[in-house]
């Protein structure tokens, strides 16, 4: 008996210990960005690739407040409201007094400097895709902006998803930073398929995710609901956009869909960051949609 | 007549002219919302030629372009006033995406109209002046147009 007893304690611990293991937060080698130098210039197109103002930018949403980054948009979701943090340049309540490796730790890894998991409401699971020079330059170029003291306000989240730790196993079973559509590529769709499966985070709301708000990569792009519970997110994969590569591109430049109607909700905010960028990465995300296996919704 | 009946004389006589009244603002509020989206859709229609050309699934052709975005300008200059009364936002009515907050205090909606306003003329001076200055104003217009529509139209459900 007493050795059952013991047995059970013994597989309790290894339990314990495996689940401890499991939900440890996991960072980047130290040395990942060692002699990367970083381009500011560049970095403001990763920074608007990324659609960083999007929502860290005041809930007011002035738009000469753009890159007063103090956070304070509230996303409601399933499992709490979250609110968008400060990431200015102040030390005490931005990244002012942050290392670059702690700052790719948070987008690559979802993890803070002092070591805990991020929420994914943070969309790291696709920034985990950024290349090493893009988070460099990304880096220099966030050193640029202004700094707020306006301190971040605390998630509102409720049992058990207040338990960060528990992050960790949903990193295990739903982060995977390597690209979602495998196929053979041209060098234009490859570019299309880092900026959207990338720092472009478009599957984080085109995606239909489980009920661990884990991303459903058999529907990859295939719609969703919105998250804001008003109306749904569509779908773009070949199956259900119909639109050219000239149509989706100039979309992204103009804001105007075939019908010369505008962009309309959240992608009105999307529009105005993919504006910024080059031609040729819109084109490339083009070039990308029309290659992503088609999904077809009941 | 006593004092009683002349104010239910007067109290009725206004009941029987005020329901006609009222009828005829419901009906001049439905016209403007049906005016306003007719201007829309024109604007899109003429956009159609612009855009097609900047997207190159039209063959540029300056004529055409300028003739458009002139069309454009010349709808521009319509009176807002009568297509955008108090009255006509999505709580009120049924049939349009207008939100309240157009007619609100603090609205910018004036500043919005203005920047369209600058954003046409300026398509109107670059559209027939080449195609990559055609292209070219394309950014502005959309933005303009966007500034106002995600400020102040609900969402399609």
């Amino acid at each position: 008996m007493r050795k059952v007893i013991r047995g059970f304690l013994g597989l309790g611990l290894i339990c314990a210990a495996a689940g401890l293991w499991i939900t440890a937060p996991r960072t980047i080698d130290a040395d990942t960005l060692d002699g990367l130098v970083g381009n500011a210039e560049h970095g403001a197109q990763v920074f608007w690739t990324g659609g960083c103002a999007s929502c860290h930018a005041p809930p007011t949403g002035e738009t000469d407040e753009v890159m007063l980054l103090t956070g304070g948009k509230a996303f409601v979701t399933d499992f709490g409201t979250f609110f968008a943090p400060n990431i200015t340049s102040d030390p005490n309540h931005g990244l002012g007094s942050w290392s670059l490796t702690e700052f790719a730790n948070a987008m690559l890894a979802g993890v803070s400097p002092s070591g805990k998991h991020y929420y994914p409401a943070f969309p790291y699971t696709s920034y985990a895709r950024l290349n090493d020079q893009d988070i460099v330059d990304l880096w220099a170029f966030m050193r640029t902006l202004p700094p707020s003291d306006q301190a971040s306000k605390p998630h509102d989240v409720s049992f058990p998803f207040s338990i960060r730790r528990g992050l960790g196993l949903w990193k295990q079973l739903f982060a995977h930073p390597e690209s979602v559509v495998s196929a053979d590529l041209t060098p234009d769709q490859q570019r299309g398929r880092y900026l959207v499966e990338g720092p472009g985070h478009c599957g984080e709301c085109h995606s239909p995710r489980n009920v661990l708000g884990g991303i459903d990569y058999a529907r990859w792009l295939a719609g969703a609901p919105n998250p804001s519970g008003q109306g749904t997110i569509p779908n773009i994969t070949p199956g259900a956009l119909d639109w050219s590569e000239s149509d989706i591109a100039e979309y992204l430049s103009s804001g105007f869909t075939p019908e010369y109607d505008s962009a309309g909700g959240e992608m009105a905010e999307v529009v105005e960051n993919t504006a910024r960028l080059p031609q040729s990465d819109r084109d490339a995300i083009a070039a990308y949609l029309k290659a992503v296996p088609a999904v077809t919704n009941k | 007549m006593s004092v009683l009946s002349k104010f239910a004389s007067i109290a009725l006589s206004a009941a029987v002219i005020a329901t006609p009244v009222v009828a005829q603002d419901q009906k001049a509020l439905e016209a403007a919302v049906k005016a306003r989206q007719a201007q829309m859709t024109l604007y899109a229609f003429n956009l159609g030629l612009l855009g097609g050309m900047a997207k190159g699934q039209i063959e540029y052709d300056a004529d055409k372009a300028q003739a458009a975005a002139s069309g454009m300008a010349a709808l521009a200059t319509l009176d807002a006033s009568r297509m955008w009364l108090p009255g006509t936002d999505n709580e009120a009515m049924e049939n349009t995406r207008a939100l309240p907050a157009i007619w609100a205090e603090g609205s910018d909606v004036g500043a919005k109209a203005e920047a369209f306003g600058a954003a046409v003329t300026a398509m109107d001076a670059a559209a027939g002046q080449g195609l990559e200055s055609l292209q070219a104003a394309m950014g502005g217009l959309g933005g303009a147009c966007g500034s106002c529509h995600k400020a102040y139209r609900a969402p399609k459900n």
